[in-house]
């Protein structure tokens, strides 16, 4: 009987390959987001099984803030190239040339500028009409309620109260011109079960997921990386033995004390944590600002 | 959570929860995540800074489920939200749906994919109307576990015969609705008896905790012993050089198994061919079941395009233009009669008429009425469908996958209904 079961990682891959062939099915236009965080390496490993043995049916597109660390655009280039990936990038180059940044104008009109308005360009440059995504509901209180197929009027904004209701594995894609969808294959995937996926398979991540010696200035509880942040008035730059649980923009994100580096580790610290990813996170942080930032369109 | 590790073999269960206003759903959920510690300590901090910023002490529980800004400066819960947890037993999804007026409509989307259903009942109010709903969308969906847990033991002294004339009553109108496996379990979600540890306030009680429960019931839902059911969802044709010839079908297997040399049929054609390959990413494979995605290719070239299924010979699905089904109606505008709707079924999306409205379920008595001629929002009823083109279908009762199906409105683009395909005998 055993061989008739499968196990959690193998029921969740399945469904999630059954979700991105759907919308490869009845979209005209779909794009895949590509943060090169852990999650959208989980996300793009699946749609390379899904429609394995051709060549994946839809680009990447990556929003570059013009703040991520070098490693990550680095790794980037390498993987997706690697995979034969086509790769879009889209930067706010607007905002960018006026010097956003989150010290300046506060995190949420940066990540508004710079992801949330990037994102809706792009989409709307290149005309796509279903974006995936590789959130998932247990990172985040609003994400909880978010669906698998996530519908967006024409401005690209989500509305919470008035979601399409979401039965079995039936998906509804039918939107109007103008109107897109967002959808979230790892929704029902938990941080921990991306890291074992990541660990069974062997999928490639950024080296900045894994402990060693870096320069980070100590803020509060974070560790900021000195590569994109300026040392305060009674800060000082140190070197501390730290790895990222998550990766953003490098003035935004912190770093956590760990000795974490192989995956094994990883997983096995992932597994203790008593605190939540999502913590290192600035953006998450405001009285409810991630369910504000999605009404308005952001992922 | 340290035995966790590598247990990647550890099974998934699925379960969706129910209640009214007050009757503790959102605390039973927050002791669930707090005892197994599925909720982080920056979680539960901030959920107790805004309690106290409100003037309350300690961890309110229940706040750790409500998750939009609009819910909890209304102390209310919106629509079906889905929780996380792992005991090293099994990994948990919680299909989390709100007690309100949109409840047939949200327990009816969270119940959809669950394998069990917890009713919770307030020991003090015994039975409601919405228990008996709840039951009753159980019996509809077909969900094979069924828990009622008698919640707020500690507001009623433990009492056992509090506890026993409700599972009386319970068990005397579920009698007809042939709910394969009910457990009954005492619990205090706020004190946490019963729930993950015994508690030692009801030692008369002697079955599991709720916990032990949904660690300990089978997850086997005897998919993979049903004929095959492979619907097609995409073709796959690399035509590149070395893969010139390759045509593969891409799907899940919804139902049963295959091996490479088996003879399966495709509908609606009724053509035969066998399996010739089983392709994945990770190398071929000789045997895939249900529910994996894979990708088939055939001895013979067919054409087989999105919508249509490869099933087994000797146990082939039904094909029809026609058939009966129970609609539960989920959108603001009723069912208009002889309106064209899309219906959407397996990988297949066709237009549909309801050309009859038999009866309408009254849900809170189980009765049959025949005399209406709408069907609103949050109603169950009994209807009869054309469709364009033919639709490849089991029964629900036989077959969840290929047995449901959604109503979109063509003009809104909304989900407007959930229907499930009576058996054509009992027609």
């Amino acid at each position: 009987m055993t061989q008739h079961r499968l196990s959690h990682l193998a029921a969740l891959e399945s469904e999630s390959i059954h979700i991105i062939r759907e919308v490869v099915a009845e979209f005209r236009n779909p794009v895949m987001l590509y943060s090169i965080g852990k999650d959208s390496s989980v996300m793009l490993h699946l749609a390379r099984k899904a429609f394995y043995p051709s060549p994946l049916p839809f680009p990447l597109l990556h929003v570059d803030t013009g703040y991520k660390f070098q490693e990550m655009i680095t790794f980037r280039d390498e993987y997706t190239k690697s995979i034969g990936a086509r790769l879009i990038v889209h930067r706010n180059e607007e905002a960018i040339a006026q010097g956003a940044h989150p010290i300046k104008l506060g995190v949420g009109r940066c990540c508004g500028a710079l992801k949330t308005t990037a994102l809706l360009q792009a989409l709307e440059k290149y005309g796509f009409d279903a974006a995936f995504g590789g959130a998932r509901r247990d990172e985040e209180r609003s994400r909880a309620k978010e669906r698998i197929f996530s519908f967006r009027d024409e401005f690209g904004q989500w509305d919470p109260r008035n979601q399409r209701p979401e039965l079995w594995n039936l998906y509804n894609g039918r939107i109007h011109e103008g109107e897109s969808v967002r959808v979230f294959p790892l929704s029902n995937w938990t941080e921990m079960d991306v890291w074992e996926y990541i660990l069974e398979q062997k999928i490639p991540i950024v080296p900045l997921y894994f402990a060693k010696p870096r320069e980070v200035i100590k803020r509060g509880n974070m560790l900021i990386p000195a590569e994109g942040a300026q040392a305060l008035e009674g800060e000082k730059v140190e070197t501390v033995t730290c790895r990222f649980r998550t990766l953003g923009c490098s003035p935004c994100t912190g770093a956590v004390y760990s000795d974490a580096t192989t995956l094994e580790e990883i997983v096995r610290e992932s597994a203790l944590a008593t605190r939540s990813e999502r913590e290192t996170r600035i953006i998450d942080h405001g009285a409810s600002s991630m369910e504000d930032k999605k009404k308005e369109g952001y992922f | 959570m340290n035995s966790v590790l590598f247990n990647s073999s550890s099974e998934l269960l699925r379960f969706a929860t129910a209640g009214s206003v007050d009757d503790g759903k959102s605390t039973l959920i927050g002791r669930l995540l707090v005892d197994c510690k599925g909720v982080f300590e920056d979680q539960l901090q901030s959920v107790q800074n805004y309690h106290e910023r409100k003037g309350g002490k300690g961890v309110d529980l229940a706040l750790l489920t409500d998750g939009l800004q609009a819910e909890r400066e209304q102390g209310i819960t919106i629509d079906v939200a889905y929780r996380y947890f792992a005991t090293p037993k099994r990994k948990f999804i919680i299909a989390d749906t709100p007690g309100h007026e949109q409840y047939t409509r949200n327990m009816v989307t969270g119940a959809s994919t669950a394998a069990l259903t917890i009713v919770l009942i307030d020991a003090r109010k015994g039975i409601l109307t919405q228990s008996r709903r709840h039951a009753y969308i159980a019996h509809l969906l077909q969900i094979p576990h069924v828990v009622v847990a008698i919640n707020k033991m500690d507001l009623v002294d433990y009492s056992q015969e509090v506890y026993e004339t409700i599972r009386t009553n319970f068990l005397k109108f579920t009698e007809s609705l042939n709910i394969p496996n009910l457990y009954f379990i005492p619990i205090s979600a706020l004190e946490g008896d019963m729930v993950v540890t015994r508690g030692d306030k009801m030692n008369w009680y002697t079955g599991e905790t709720l916990l032990g429960t949904l660690e300990s019931i089978s997850v086997d839902n005897g998919l993979v012993e049903k004929p095959l059911r492979f619907p097609v969802q995409l073709v796959n044709r690399p035509q590149s050089e070395d893969l010139h010839d390759f045509r593969g079908y891409m799907g899940k297997i919804e139902s049963g198994e295959v091996r490479v040399g088996d003879e399966v049929t495709v509908l609606p054609s009724g053509l035969r061919s066998k399996i010739k390959e089983i392709v994945t990413f990770d190398g071929n494979l000789d045997h895939a079941f249900a529910p994996q995605s894979v990708t088939l290719t055939l001895k013979d070239e067919i054409d087989i395009p999105r919508g249509e299924m490869l099933v087994a010979s000797n146990q082939p699905a039904q094909v029809a233009r026609e058939f009966e089904a129970r609609l539960c109606w989920l959108d603001k505008a009723s069912l208009q009669l002889q309106k064209k709707y899309f219906l959407k079924h397996t990988t297949n999306t066709v237009k549909a008429v309801v050309t009859e409205l038999q009866y309408q379920v009254d849900i809170n008595t189980l009765e049959h009425n025949s005399e209406v001629h709408e069907l609103h929002t949050n109603e169950i009823g009994r209807v009869r469908i054309k469709v364009q083109q033919p639709l490849i279908f089991d029964a629900y009762v036989d077959n969840r996958a290929t047995g449901s199906f959604i109503l979109i409105d063509a003009d809104t683009n909304n989900t407007v209904a959930a229907g499930l395909i009576q058996r054509p005998e009992l027609a």
